[in-house]
């Protein structure tokens, strides 16, 4: 068990996304994004997404992450306590180095969306050799 | 470690004039949060991981988000009426050479206790973690469980 002690923080919610048409809140997943020589890392707190509900959109510099959690309860329940509601996670980044669009991977384990960017090889120098007249 | 008792004011179904007063108090009370803050979510408790309680006529649901947590890393333990969630969620390290650009996900050790409104029989509590999605359910005590009884005719 580590020292720390994990401290509740409410979802934060996004503002405005431009109009969804299904209704319902919509989150900023908690991220962590580093980047190594070869690729950039990004990591997103996604609880309740299955992989097959996560869309990510690469479009010219910007990247876009989503995920639509399905709904949880069934008719029958009834809340007795609600601390957390649920909906979409959405966000967006722009990044600054070009990606190599093809080999780009993304998997999800246990609500967590690991997305592998990486870096498009740069486009090698060119010598311009200047002729004498 | 701050521990919450979660007591849910339900009284059955006569009309009992203390408990519309609480109704209506709490009423007041929800109004009230959700002109200050825009979340639904009512009497937060504070403590990781946020819960979410439901029943149906069998059993009780509990609900909490753990993204990035091992379901071996969450031990579940029930205690009469109270349930304890504790755990760990770890994040792993991610090699020498990066840089970090954001880093807003957090790790450490969590534990949550909560009663439920009546007896469960924890012979045949089960959970599920699914996509970071823990879901625990909580069958009612025989006792507790709503009857119908059958009237024959003479």
């Amino acid at each position: 068990m580590s020292d720390k002690e994990l401290q509740v923080r409410d979802k934060r919610e996004l503002e405005s996304a431009g109009e969804r048409t299904k209704p319902g809140p919509v989150f900023i997943p908690a991220v962590d994004i580093f980047e190594s020589e070869a690729e950039i890392t990004l990591l997103a707190d996604m609880p309740g997404v299955a992989s097959e509900n996560v869309s990510i959109d690469l479009h010219e510099n910007q990247l876009t992450v989503s995920g639509e959690v399905e709904q949880l309860t069934s008719e029958k329940e009834e809340y007795l306590l609600q601390e957390f509601e649920t909906g979409i996670f959405h966000r967006q980044f722009t990044l600054s180095d070009r990606i190599d669009q093809s080999s780009i991977t993304a998997t999800v384990k246990d609500g967590v969306l690991r997305l592998v960017l990486p870096k498009a090889e740069k486009v090698k120098p060119r010598k311009i050799e200047v002729k004498a007249g | 470690m701050t521990i919450i008792k979660w007591r849910p004011g339900r009284s059955g179904y006569r009309f009992d004039p203390f408990s519309e007063m609480q109704r209506l108090q709490r009423e007041m009370h929800r109004i009230y949060n959700t002109l200050t803050d825009t979340r639904e979510a009512s009497r937060p408790a504070g403590v990781y991981p946020h819960l979410n309680i439901t029943e149906d006529e069998d059993n009780y649901y509990v609900r909490a988000e753990l993204p990035g947590v091992d379901p071996e890393d969450i031990e579940i333990t029930t205690q009469g009426n109270d349930l304890i969630i504790n755990g760990e969620r770890k994040i792993p390290l991610e090699g020498e050479n990066v840089s970090y650009h954001r880093r807003e996900r957090e790790a450490g050790s969590f534990k949550r206790i909560t009663s439920l409104p009546t007896h469960i029989d924890s012979s045949k509590v089960a959970a599920v973690c699914k996509n970071g999605l823990l879901i625990i359910t909580l069958p009612k005590a025989p006792e507790v469980k709503a009857r119908q009884i059958e009237v024959k005719p003479a």
